[in-house]
């Protein structure tokens, strides 16, 4: 009896922990968006069973992010955006997870800790260095006229897309080079020995056996990065103030802290997370088909 | 004479690369090795440049004007110091993350150790739900959070109280993860042998598996104070206001306002702070499995020895 119970009771405060703090309070927020409002006080009614629930809330979100409805430009702007940075990511962190795990040499270790770096450094402070290079007398904008690129200090920081995209790039990367570098260096050598061996040229033997070898790192660290950057709305707030850069997080924070709408912010955040648990089931579905053809050597 | 003979070498060779280089910059590792470097200075660099800014004697964070500590005491107004919002940023982050410290660690580590161990009815839900904190997006754990103390457990008021409660949240699963490896690379064999010399389980889990389990929790301590320190949208949507907003949340602000360099200069100390964490812990990692990678050398030289 007391050796079934033993472990059970290890896991249990941390376990209990995280449903009263974690799994109760997405409860909180999916009742509050199937709740409804106090007509009086304007507060949000949450109701908490769901043979009562109310779809309004949820419905009219679903039509203003649908085609046509007014949050749809946001919708639409943040998978671009985040597809954008996705696909700069990848260009970017490829050839120096690639680098570092198979080429590095002596320089592995350092180049290992130069790129854990950054995600030791907080996230604001990142943000805050950028803000500082691309202020309109900033280093950035010096640079740049000063090599007569541009022939005016260009607003970096008044609503570019570009800004943001480049933001998202540089706070998540890190995310995204680690676990492709451990899949990169986890590829035994002996089977690209066997590709260049059996006539396989350099750039075959990478695109038929180290690329198929890495894909799950790859999108390891693509759903490490897109899940937190489809939740982010500050590094939009911090280098752009325009709306018109404003990502669907913006959106969340607007409607709780600013709109005084928490019933309509509630119900983006169930959709929010809707979908990306649908983006996180389609990767889990992909890694376990992966895993299936690759046979396990 | 011999020096120039040795050296003539290098210099042809290096002339030869630089050629080598020019004609064909894809050639294997050439351009990766600049695009690398390239890299590491576009991710530093920038973080640097703030750092200097922090030591700047002007109120621009622009152009640089000579070397001053006055935006960490000098200024009797703006600096760290003496300027109650960022002193009272500080002291809350590192409130927080000491209370993180303290709750998370002896709840992760206990969760670890029962979830690799407990195998019956309820183990794979607990499991799941370890790793959820893991990929939500911050903002709806933020939200989630909000709502929970505005409308179930509205006896926890906003501020410090809630931000701890939030911060240990999103930590458990890290610290979990962090000792839950460490418990897989040792194995059972140790607490199997103390089961056989008639330990029981709790002395063997007091006298064999903690011992060896320090450096892990030692880690999960510095990474918890680590990303304690560095969380923004969790101390965010729990703060209420005024002396409860933490570092990140000062710096947000004044990057929406206007930054003086003091803001570059808290962010400068948040920074040391964090990394000289991060390096005792390592220096504690190494103190603590040093026994254990002597015994493993010893071991291998036993075996050689053997084998010779």
């Amino acid at each position: 009896m007391y050796r079934r119970w033993l472990w059970p009771g290890f896991a249990f405060p941390g376990v209990l922990w995280l449903i009263l703090l974690f799994a109760v309070p997405f409860y909180a927020v999916v009742a509050v968006a199937f709740g409804s409002v106090d007509p009086v006080l304007l507060q949000p009614v949450p109701l908490w069973n769901p043979l009562e629930w109310n779809v309004g809330w949820v419905s009219e979100v679903l039509h203003r992010l649908a085609p046509g409805g007014n949050l749809s430009g946001v919708a639409v702007r943040t998978i671009e955006y985040v597809a954008i940075a996705l696909a700069l990511s990848v260009l970017i962190g490829y050839p120096v997870a690639y680098y570092i795990a198979r080429h590095a040499g002596r320089m592995k270790n350092l180049l290992l800790v130069l790129i854990i770096l950054p995600l030791w450094i907080s996230y604001l402070m990142r943000m805050l260095a950028w803000v500082n290079l691309l202020a309109p007398e900033g280093y950035v904008n010096r640079f740049l006229t000063y090599t007569h690129v541009l022939s005016q200090p260009r607003d970096w920081l008044g609503g570019q897309p570009s800004t943001v995209i480049l933001a998202l790039v540089y706070g998540y990367i890190p995310y995204f080079i680690l676990p492709l570098f451990a899949a990169l260096d986890r590829i035994d050598r002996s089977h690209l020995e066997a590709a260049r061996d059996l006539g396989a040229s350099p750039w075959s033997t990478f695109r038929t056996v180290t690329l198929p070898l890495s894909k799950a790192g790859i999108l390891g660290g693509a759903v490490l990065i897109t899940l937190p950057m489809f939740g982010d709305y500050y590094t939009p707030n911090i280098v752009s103030q325009a709306p018109t850069t404003s990502m669907i997080g913006n959106q969340i924070d607007f409607y709780f802290h600013y709109g005084g709408q928490p019933t309509i912010g509630a119900a983006i955040t169930v959709v929010l997370a809707l979908f990306l648990t649908a983006l996180m089931a389609y990767y889990m579905w992909t890694i376990h088909r992966a895993a299936r053809e690759v046979p396990q050597v | 004479m011999s020096t120039i003979a040795e050296r003539r070498p290098t210099e042809f060779s290096l002339l030869h690369r630089l050629r080598g280089w020019l004609r064909n910059p894809w050639g294997r590792p050439r351009f990766l090795v600049a695009f690398t470097w390239l890299y590491v200075i576009w991710s530093l660099v920038p973080v640097l440049i703030a750092v200097q800014f922090s030591f700047n004697a002007t109120r621009s964070r622009t152009e640089w004007q000579g070397f001053s500590t006055r935006w960490y005491w000098g200024d009797p107004v703006d600096s760290v110091w003496h300027d109650p919002t960022l002193r009272h940023a500080a002291l809350q982050s590192l409130k927080l993350a000491a209370a993180d410290v303290v709750v998370a660690v002896p709840l992760g580590v206990l969760l670890a150790i029962g979830l690799a161990r407990w195998f019956g009815w309820g183990s794979k839900p607990s499991n799941f739900l370890m790793l959820f904190p893991l990929v939500t997006p911050e903002i709806v754990m933020g939200v989630s959070l909000l709502l929970v103390f505005t409308h179930i457990f509205t006896f926890v008021p906003f501020g410090t109280p809630a931000q701890i409660l939030g911060h240990v949240t999103f930590s458990i699963s890290y610290v979990v993860v962090i000792v839950r490896s460490r418990l897989f690379s040792i194995g059972r064999q140790y607490e199997e042998a103390a089961a056989d010399l008639g330990a029981s389980p709790t002395t063997a889990l007091t006298r064999v598996l903690l011992p060896l389990l320090t450096p892990a929790i030692v880690a999960s301590a510095a990474v918890v104070f680590a990303i304690s320190l560095d969380d923004f949208v969790i101390s965010q949507w729990l703060s209420s206001g005024g002396g409860t907003d933490t570092v990140p949340i000062v710096i947000y602000g004044a990057t929406r306002a206007a930054p003086l360099p003091s803001t570059n200069a808290i962010a400068t100390i948040m920074m040391v702070l964090t990394l000289l964490s991060l390096f005792l812990a390592y220096l504690g990692w190494r103190v603590f499995s040093r026994e254990e990678r002597r015994a493993e050398a010893g071991a291998t030289q036993t075996i050689a020895a053997f084998e010779i």
